[in-house]
């Protein structure tokens, strides 16, 4: 702390004129100040939204609380809370490479949807092959069409620069589409959905009856080999520098096309294998709201947590428990359940505005002329 | 006879659905010609939408002497108003606090579509009011007024005055948003902003003003759209989730339109009309999805056909999605 | 023997002076006295504080101490829109231009003088401004399909938009062909003719010569005088640029068992902006001795290291490397990084740009030195041990300051990247080691630490690159020296033997200029 200081007060005595307040990049931040910053945001989002959920309901915070803790750890929910982390987690953890690499992919919803949709169609037509058969044909073709919906926009960007976060944002909406053609093509009846009866073969093995359990295992697994992979891997290396500056990558030899198109492709790829538990071995059943948003929400997480697999645990957490905590809140208090949806953007609003006071220092110059009295005030 | 008819009531639905495309692409250029790619905008459009329908549900409601301008301008600065604190939001996250564009815009969205289907359908239990729907069928009346002789100019009439008056204020205020990027000062400063803040600042520009004015402006303009939905569109009625992506389309028709309000008006109508060409041609309704997808390949097409042309005036703004920061050295 | 202040001058500066933290002093005590209606030129090398200067009183920089007076009067200048109340514009070398725009909208850009935005008519002005002075330009024209000297007159007019009589150009030549240049001296008299002041930063002699009524030199910071251009030589203003030789003691020894290493032969490249940067370039570095190029800043030093890395494409030419081992001959043209490493050839390089391109700041120093070594063997994963092992040995046998091999290089010193920079590349073992203005910014001490290194491998028999724009050092250190003009080979020279103002004169001369001399 003491040397950050120093530095931004020399910093400082360069500056000519003395606007009231002056705001500089701040050079490192200490693990111990960011957390605080952080635990700060969070405190205050969730004092704001105990206000305004008093405000509404006129109920008493503490019950409020108490009724969030109900609604994610409650005795008939928690298998459900572990799902739903288990699925943002594993999306927002595919979606990561391609973000350390500085490609804005916010077509995790679509890949994990059309990921979804290829299973689906293993699912219905496999009914000649053995199960075991089927089995890895759900999982491989729901990876294959992750993987080619990644890498569609990721040749585009490596050989003409296109916009990538426009470009996965409208894949996002095709793959939704396509699924809304398959409801209707795949029974007659014009259901908005695409059940168990119609998706029978090739189902992924229920671990320990649990229906979930298959899920948590896989992103589980997931996690550890996405941090291994970032941390330690030669890939995972060339991704940090492609990210960090593609000078230095091309200084050092690195073939930038080929290391976005490949990370892009694993990137949708991993979306797709979400998709393939999401119908494979969760719902047996398809719609297009199959990945409900989290597809959206995953990117919030990964980058709340600085792309760090396991941080990104805790980010999920916190977004899961405060959106079922919420969702309980308005169950209860007989509210519509788009309560939750208020709530957690509040609280991401407030997480995502404090990263300013962890990158930026801000001074505020009380003498009019001279800088040399002025004051690094960073810590509010 | 019948054929004309049906083209002209073709293009009838398609300019209506293709208005809230319209305030909302119109909007997000603007947004995004200073700089800032607005994810937030479908959340915005939501809560344009429910602002408006507040206002109107108070003033349809509580108000003794009921009064059809006041109906209009009611709702229309609710509306207003509510867009222009989301923008606020936004604004103040990704300009003064430069937090990520796309990661705010995506709260954004997440915030304001669910503060819309709350109050959508929570309003009158909140309100303990007694009505038995979020139904605003007065001041629906009112912003579905047209002009008198519509309905005696036969199909001229039709196809150009059959439609309430923010059918028209979509289209002016493309056209002004237009002209104003186009012919003014103000417009050749925001372009600057949005294509080199750095030059716009050793210019003299204040970049933060300028993205400040364009995003809440936008917002504000995009808001519109889903007030148009719910007030002229569903004839007053709320219901959760009708509004559907039109938010995310409204986006698309950006990158269609070049980045142009005057193109957009078009692109808007165009898609509109996709969303509901499969009621006029005789295709089989399983074919609807994939019409609907169209618009989202079409915008992908162009997407790349202008990054591969390179041609400069095509492309999204140079500095679209970045946040600027002068080092003070 | 500065004039007194007063009326009759345009511009003077007294007792100016400039310093960046505690240890670069830019500027000190400057005067300078400016006529009306002359153009002055500011001569010196790189580094000598010309471009502070100029931005001082164009309102980008305020000086610590002394003061500037317009036409006699004090002014104080905080910033640019300051300058050009006080009549002061100045044209940098680094354009800010909005690409997207017209000549005519990037020349209003900014301007809110509350009349009514009306593009004909700026059109109108931009127009018979440039009759006025003999520019050519298309008011109507697109920036991005300017070229180089276009872009220039857009800036320049951009300036005189805005009504400036003081006019300061940072090295406008330094972009432009010699016909390119002349047009600009044209406009540049006729600017002059109608009274206005004129500075030009430049450090090319005969432009200095061609252009000037009088000349500033400017060295180390300090103002050493100022001439009439007619009372002075080429041969004067060097050395009054680059000073008495001061001796250095670098230690250099004799060369033993040289041999052919790196043969280039007649290459040209074109830069993505369509200029020619490299013209018919040819020279051979030899095993165990330090070559060294001098030439002004930006004369195709970066563009020739950097395609001998294969990290541009050529025209036509070779670049044929030797290898050690077996006396193979290897083509180098059109290959990759990756390909150059791949065939055996031990090349290291120290670009310019370190952060940017040598080094990822926001790795620490273990990752940075892995950049090199990263794929090495066929493990999926990357090994950090020796990376470790290396990054230790670097930060103690080079005196690295850093808390630990764990941190971020970006928080480094200047120095201190450097090392670790130029730790990493020779830690590769290379034969051949290229560095880029491997001293810039570094304290002494530190770049005795480089210099000592660079000798320790020639003396290892590595063909050591050495690009540089002190000529002592390049006098003392460098076995060889070839000076670069413009993208050429003006000269070869000893580098015992060589004179200081050989050199100078080299760089500053463009072919066909000197040789009718």
């Amino acid at each position: 702390m003491n040397k950050e200081n120093a530095v931004a007060e020399k910093d400082h005595a360069h500056s000519k004129s003395a606007p009231f307040i002056t705001i500089t990049k701040r050079d490192s931040s200490s693990l111990k100040r960011n957390i605080v910053v952080r635990v700060i945001a969070i405190l205050a989002a969730l004092a704001v939204s105990a206000l305004i959920t008093l405000f509404i309901t006129g109920e008493n915070p503490i019950e409020l609380f108490k009724t969030v803790i109900d609604g994610a750890f409650g005795q008939f929910r928690i298998w459900g809370t572990a799902q739903s982390v288990a699925m943002l987690l594993g999306i927002a953890l595919a979606l990561t490479p391609a973000f350390k690499m500085k490609f804005w992919n916010t077509g995790g919803e679509g890949q994990v949807l059309i990921g979804a949709l290829a299973s689906a169609l293993v699912m219905m037509t496999a009914k000649d092959l053995p199960h075991w058969l089927a089995s890895i044909l759900v999982i491989l073709a729901g990876v294959t069409a992750g993987a080619i919906w990644g890498i569609i926009p990721a040749v585009f960007k490596a050989y003409w620069k296109t916009n990538e976060t426009l470009f996965t944002l409208m894949m996002n909406y095709v793959a939704i589409q396509l699924i809304k053609y398959f409801l209707k093509v795949a029974d007659g009846s014009g259901s908005s959905t695409v059940g168990p009866s119609l998706l029978q073969y090739g189902r992924l093995p229920v671990l320990f009856d649990q229906q979930y359990m298959l899920n948590i295992i896989v992103v589980a697994v997931m996690t550890v080999m996405m941090y291994i992979y970032l941390k330690i891997s030669k890939h995972g290396y060339e991704i940090s520098v492609v990210g960090e500056s593609e000078n230095t990558a091309k200084y050092i030899g690195i073939n930038v096309k080929k290391v976005v198109i490949r990370t892009m492709a694993l990137s949708g790829a991993l979306c797709g294998l979400i998709g393939v538990l999401l119908v494979g071995a969760t719902s047996y059943s398809i719609d297009p709201n199959l990945a409900g948003g989290n597809g959206f929400t995953a990117i919030m997480v990964s980058w709340l947590a600085k792309f760090n697999p396991i941080i990104m645990i805790f980010t999920t957490l916190l977004i899961v428990v405060l959106s079922r905590g919420a969702e309980n809140v308005s169950m209860t208090l007989g509210l519509n359940k788009s309560f939750s949806d208020i709530l957690t953007g509040i609280i991401l609003f407030f997480i995502i505005g404090c990263e300013f006071f962890i990158n930026y220092k801000i001074h505020f110059n009380i003498a009019k002329k001279s800088n040399e009295e002025a004051e690094g005030n960073g810590n509010n | 006879m019948a054929i004309i008819e049906q083209i002209v009531e073709l293009m009838v639905r398609a300019v209506m659905q293709g208005t809230p495309l319209l305030f909302g692409s119109t909007g997000e250029i603007l947004t995004e010609k200073s700089g800032n790619l607005n994810l937030g905008i479908p959340g915005i459009m939501y809560i344009g939408a429910i602002s408006g329908v507040i206002g109107g549900f108070f003033y349809q409601n509580y108000t003794s002497n009921y009064n059809v301008i006041l109906a209009i301008i009611i709702p229309l600065v609710s509306s207003l108003a509510g867009s222009l604190l989301a923008s606020l939001i936004y604004g103040f996250i990704t300009i003064t606090l430069r937090a990520n564009q796309n990661v705010t815009g995506l709260a954004l969205t997440t915030f304001g579509v669910g503060l819309g289907n709350f109050f959508g359908g929570s309003l009158i239990k909140i309100t303990k009011s007694d009505t038995p729907f979020l139904a605003l069928s007065k001041i629906s009346a009112a912003y579905r007024t047209t002009l008198p002789f519509a309905n005696r100019l036969g199909l001229f009439g039709n196809l150009f005055f059959s439609y309430g008056f923010m059918v028209y204020l979509a289209v002016v205020i493309a056209l002004i948003v237009s002209f104003v990027l186009k012919r003014t000062r103000v417009g050749l400063q925001l372009r600057a902003v949005g294509e080199s803040p750095a030059t716009a600042d050793a210019a003299g520009i204040n970049v933060n003003r300028y993205k400040y004015f364009a995003t809440c402006i936008g917002g504000m303009i995009a808001g519109l759209g889903g007030l148009y939905y719910i007030l002229d569109y569903s004839k007053g009625i709320w219901a959760n989730d009708a509004f559907g992506d039109r938010g995310w389309l409204a986006i698309a028709i950006v990158i269609f339109a070049i980045w142009r309000p005057n193109v957009s008006i078009l692109g808007s109508y165009l898609f509109g009309g996709l969303y509901i060409l499969f009621n006029y041609v005789s295709v089989s309704m399983n074919l609807l999805p994939l019409m609907q997808m169209l618009p989202y390949v079409v915008t992908i097409i162009v997407l790349v056909i202008v990054s591969m042309r390179k041609k400069r005036e095509n492309l999204p703004p140079a500095s679209l999605g970045t946040n600027y920061f002068r080092e003070e050295r | 023997m500065s004039e007194t202040v007063s009326e009759k001058f345009a511009l003077q500066l007294r007792t100016v002076t400039k310093a960046f933290g505690t240890k670069v002093i830019a500027n000190k005590n400057v005067d300078l006295d400016v006529h009306y209606g002359e153009v002055l030129a500011i001569l010196g090398e790189n580094g000598s504080g010309k471009t502070t200067l100029m931005n001082m009183i164009a309102g980008i920089y305020h000086p610590d101490a002394g003061e500037i007076y317009v036409n006699g009067e004090k002014a104080s200048i905080n910033s640019p829109k300051d300058a050009f109340k006080y009549r002061i514009g100045m044209v940098h070398q680094h354009f800010k231009l909005v690409d997207l725009f017209t000549a005519t909208e990037n020349i209003i850009l900014g301007i809110n003088d509350g009349n009514k935005f009306d593009i004909a008519s700026a059109e109108k002005e931009v127009k018979s401004i440039s009759d006025k002075y003999g520019f050519v330009i298309n008011p109507k024209k697109k920036i991005y399909e300017m070229s180089v000297s276009e872009k220039q007159t857009v800036e320049i007019i951009k300036v005189l938009y805005r009504g400036a009589d003081i006019l300061i150009l940072d090295e406008p030549t330094a972009v432009l062909t010699p016909q390119e240049t002349e047009k600009l001296f044209d406009v540049i008299r006729n600017m002059r003719n109608d009274g206005k002041s004129i500075l030009i930063i430049t450090h090319k002699l005969h432009e200095v010569l061609a252009i000037s009524d009088r000349v500033s030199v400017l060295r180390k910071g300090e103002h050493i005088a100022t001439v009439n251009t007619a009372e002075t030589n080429e041969i004067e203003l060097t050395e009054m640029m680059v000073g008495k030789k001061v001796s250095l003691n670098i230690g250099r020894s004799e060369p033993k068992d040289t041999c052919d290493r790196l043969i280039v032969s007649g290459i040209n490249m074109t830069n993505t902006e369509g200029v020619k940067v490299l013209k018919d370039i040819s020279f051979t570095a030899k095993a165990g001795e330090i070559l060294g190029i001098a030439g002004i800043a930006g004369s195709g030093q970066r563009e020739l290291l950097e395609a001998i890395a294969g990290l541009r494409p050529l025209d036509d030419g070779n670049i044929t490397y030797i290898n050690p081992v077996n006396s193979e001959q290897v083509e180098l043209r059109s290959k990759s990084p990756m390909q150059i490493r791949e065939l055996g050839v031990r090349l290291s390089f120290v670009p310019e740009d370190r952060l940017g391109m040598g080094l990822v700041g926001n790795m620490d120093i273990i990752d940075n030195m892995m950049l090199r070594s990263y794929k090495k063997g066929r493990s999926v994963f990357v090994d950090r041990k020796p990376p470790r092992q290396l990054a230790d040995e670097i930060i103690e046998s080079l005196e690295v300051v850093t808390p630990n091999a764990q941190t971020p290089v970006r928080r480094l010193s200047g120095g201190n990247v450097q090392k670790v920079l130029v730790g990493r590349e020779i830690a590769s073992a290379p034969s051949v080691l290229m560095v880029a203005y491997p001293v810039r910014g570094l304290d002494i001490n530190s770049s005795y630490t480089i210099y000592n290194l660079l000798n320790a491998q020639k003396e290892n028999g590595v063909a050591v690159i050495y690009v540089g724009e002190d000529l002592d050092v390049l006098l003392e250190l460098c076995d060889r020296i070839i000076v670069l003009c413009a993208g050429s080979v003006s000269g070869v020279l000893d580098g015992r033997t060589a004179k200081k103002e050989e050199v100078g004169l080299l760089m500053t001369k463009v072919k066909g200029v000197g040789e009718n001399e």
